[in-house]
């Protein structure tokens, strides 16, 4: 990081969390040098055409699954790194289901350990129970002392009530949060869409929108009953978000974030049976797709968060009811978001820099603002340029996006790493 | 017509022009020599990947009537036990030259995403809950034989219509040809939201069975008591069964019908199976014709030899050939 070099950034406009201004930015050691009106490029120095583009904090995932160790085939940590890279992205927070679960200092290591020198700055979650078997706590502790900020079985839920309450208690003593992936398999067993309209059409079994909304009732209880901090993963129900939106108001210490998928596709998609489209939580009808939306528009939902779910061909070509949930979001979020909200560029950066990077304790490096002295994590976005999803141009090593052929405006045209531009014109560098 | 799919995807003259294609082969096999060379050449492959008597015979039947050669891929003997994906199962069959594959699966939606890997036309001989067109439209074609029409005609479908693909397949081409469609059964048996179906619901199989011109019953099975989807089967044929007091409840001409296996003694009484009214081997028996109707509209058109081979078949075979 240290032999950076020293960066101009011209003719763009900057924005953050404080508004957007006209300005290039130069950058020297990693941080951000100056930001100013005309700034001059010295002998040497690398000048970026920002012209017509955004410059904006680097974006933060956190929610990425990167599926190593266990399933390389899938993707690895340097090849998940490089699509965020390439998404915009500058810090990426790894999820615990792979094989083994992160759940321990030794496997959390080994993340951290990939995640070195790649396109990105990759954390790591940690499972809340070993395995994710929800039986037994973690070390939290530990694994918070390794920088663990975020714990979640993502994958599943913590099922046992009792269990989730001290896990709750326990993390509030480490200042981490725990992240829930919301869903009571009582109600969801052999569920493989949502279930309404479409799927009663179909044949396929259905999860309904209330197995989600039931353990989000139950943690909105228990952030109630023992103060600690709750995130609320991939909300995609109407009801969800109102739950979310009312317990803010009565001053609970709840997030939320909620995927690029769930603001722009509903179940309709499933009709052909692709598997592609299968998904957890479920894609759902529109009206939960609207309020998903207007969730993000008022701030209800804090963040948008990819689930990357990198699956191989041979997976996703399974039956729908044999087929994994899950696909690919990193380097098509920037463009669905600008797309299809209708949001400020400011607010945009608050949904996919400044508050995921709060919640999962990274805004000492990341999130803006973009002033002197800030580490120098930044994207170049030029929200005019339009592109059509091609699965197989992704830096992913699986093709399962549901977004292919999809003509999206908003292209990542640069992102700077510590000052240092591991994405060039639309070209990973590492 | 490419493949054959689901009801769902075909419009009133495309399911009347089956129809009316069916009669000429009902003529085939009535002949004492009742073989055509219309398929002469075709291959057709059977993938089950779900054990099926019934209807693999009929289809089987089907195409040996028409001359088609067959080939069987027998999933339990097969590479599919040693892990091998869908999709190289039926690129491996395609590549042996195949016109085409009858599918059977237990998962909704398997024959759909086959036509996305091979050339050759798919036929979906039941696929999870989703559809089972063949038998919608040899229910069609006897409900026709029997009562002249389905326009205007009332049909209750008792019982477990969610995870019934015959439930699904018939109520889309009853309704499609003007029946009026009655879903009768617990809410735990019917799909979660009908909104959208073009269909009335009645709890009550007594209240509905005076009104009904058809009573179709679909096969309960044993493991839905382990779901609590029912208290017991005892509850369920005293609720729903059709048995030969419910019977007296019947309109004279109405008929009862049954996709087959039955459980007498369960959805239907012993006696009543027995009945004249109760046509299920003449729906059995229709079956051979109506997929001979299928293979020869998906992979004979254009040949017309229909009109060259049947030559009692009358006008209505050569019409349906040609249109």
């Amino acid at each position: 990081m240290n032999q950076s070099p020293t960066v101009v950034i011209k003719g763009g406009t900057v924005v953050d969390r404080t508004g957007q201004r006209v300005a290039d930015v130069a950058i020297e050691g990693g941080r951000i040098a100056a930001v100013d009106a005309d700034l001059a490029p010295g002998q040497g120095d690398l000048t970026i055409d920002a012209g017509g583009c955004l410059v904006m904090p680097g974006f933060v995932d956190v929610h990425t699954h990167l599926r190593q160790p266990g399933k390389e085939e899938a993707e690895t940590v340097e090849t998940g790194a490089r699509a965020a890279a390439l998404g915009g992205f500058t810090c990426i927070v790894a999820m615990p289901n792979t094989t083994p679960a992160i759940d321990s200092a030794g496997v959390a290591r080994e993340v951290l350990e990939l995640g070195r020198d790649t396109c990105c700055d990759v954390r790591t979650s940690a499972a809340i129970t070993v395995g994710r078997a929800g039986e037994q706590l973690t070390p939290m502790a530990e694994l918070a002392d390794l920088g663990v900020r975020l714990f979640t079985d993502d994958g599943n839920g913590v099922q046992d009530v009792r269990l989730m309450r001290r896990a709750l208690e326990y993390a509030r003593g480490l200042d981490v949060t725990l992240a829930q992936h919301c869903e009571d398999e009582a109600l969801s067993a052999g569920g493989h869409m949502h279930e309404g309209e479409v799927s009663s059409r179909l044949g396929i079994p259905g999860v309904p929108a209330e197995a989600e909304e039931l353990m989000v009732m139950r943690d909105i209880a228990l952030a109630r009953l023992t103060g600690a901090k709750v995130h609320f993963q991939h909300l995609s129900t109407e009801g969800s978000v109102a739950m979310v939106r009312a317990a803010k108001a009565g001053g609970l210490r709840v997030t939320c974030e909620a995927t690029p998928h769930h603001f722009t596709l509903t179940d309709e998609r499933c009709a052909g049976f692709d598997p592609v489209f299968k998904v957890n939580p479920p894609l759902r009808p529109g009206s939960d797709m609207a309020a998903v939306r207007a969730g993000l528009a008022d701030g209800s939902i804090d963040c948008i968060a990819t689930d990357h779910a990198p699956h191989a061909p041979e997976e996703k070509e399974r039956p729908f009811d044999q087929a994994p949930p899950g696909m690919l979001g990193l380097q098509t979020a920037l463009g669905l978001a600008l797309t299809y909200l209708d949001v400020t560029p400011s607010v945009l950066v608050g949904l996919l820099s400044s508050r995921p990077a709060a919640i999962v304790g990274v805004s000492d490096v990341h999130g803006g603002p973009v002033e002197v002295g800030r580490p120098a994590n930044l994207c170049v976005v030029d929200p005019a340029a339009t592109w059509v999803v091609e699965p197989g141009l992704l830096a992913s090593r699986s093709r399962n996006t549901p977004f292919a052929g999809m003509k999206l405006s908003g292209q990542v045209r640069h992102t700077l790493l510590w000052g240092e531009p591991v994405v060039r014109d639309g070209e990973a560098q590492r | 017509m490419k493949h054959l799919l689901g009801i769902a995807d075909l419009d009133a003259s495309e399911l009347d022009h089956l129809l009316e294609l069916t009669d000429s082969f009902v003529e085939v096999t009535r002949r004492r020599m009742p073989k055509v060379p219309a398929l002469q050449g075709r291959t057709v492959c059977w993938l089950f990947y779900e054990d099926s008597t019934r209807t693999r015979l009929s289809f089987e039947q089907a195409a040996k009537r028409l001359s088609a050669d067959t080939l069987t891929f027998s999933v339990a003997s097969s590479s599919v036990r040693k892990g091998e994906s869908l999709r190289d199962t039926v690129e491996t069959i395609e590549a042996m030259g195949v016109d085409a594959i009858v599918v059977r699966h237990s998962s909704s939606g398997v024959p759909e995403q086959v036509t996305r890997w091979v050339k050759a036309s798919v036929i979906n001989a039941g696929d999870g809950w989703h559809e089972h067109p063949t038998q919608a439209l040899l229910d069609c074609y006897t409900i026709r034989e029997q009562l002249g029409s389905l326009d205007g005609i009332r049909i209750a479908i008792v019982g477990d219509v969610n995870h019934s693909r015959v439930a699904r397949s018939d109520v889309w081409a009853f309704t499609k040809l003007g029946a009026e469609v009655t879903l009768v059964g617990p809410s735990t048996l019917l799909p979660p939201r009908l909104d959208d179906w073009p269909v009335r619901v009645d709890h009550s199989l007594d209240r509905v069975l005076p009104d009904a011109d058809v009573v179709y019953l679909l096969r309960m099975q044993q493991e839905r008591m382990t779901e609590a989807l029912v208290p017991s089967l005892r509850e369920y044929t005293a609720q729903w069964g059709l048995t030969a007091r419910r019977v007296d409840l019947m309109a004279d001409r109405a008929i009862v019908m049954h996709p087959g296996p039955m459980n007498r003694g369960v959805e239907i009484a012993a006696d009543v199976a027995d009945l004249p009214r109760a046509v299920v081997i003449d729906q059995v028996r229709n079956g051979v014709a109506v997929r001979m109707a299928v293979l020869y509209e998906l992979l004979g058109s254009g040949r017309s030899l229909i009109t060259a081979t049947l030559p009692a078949a009358g006008a209505a075979g050569a019409t349906g050939a040609a249109s």
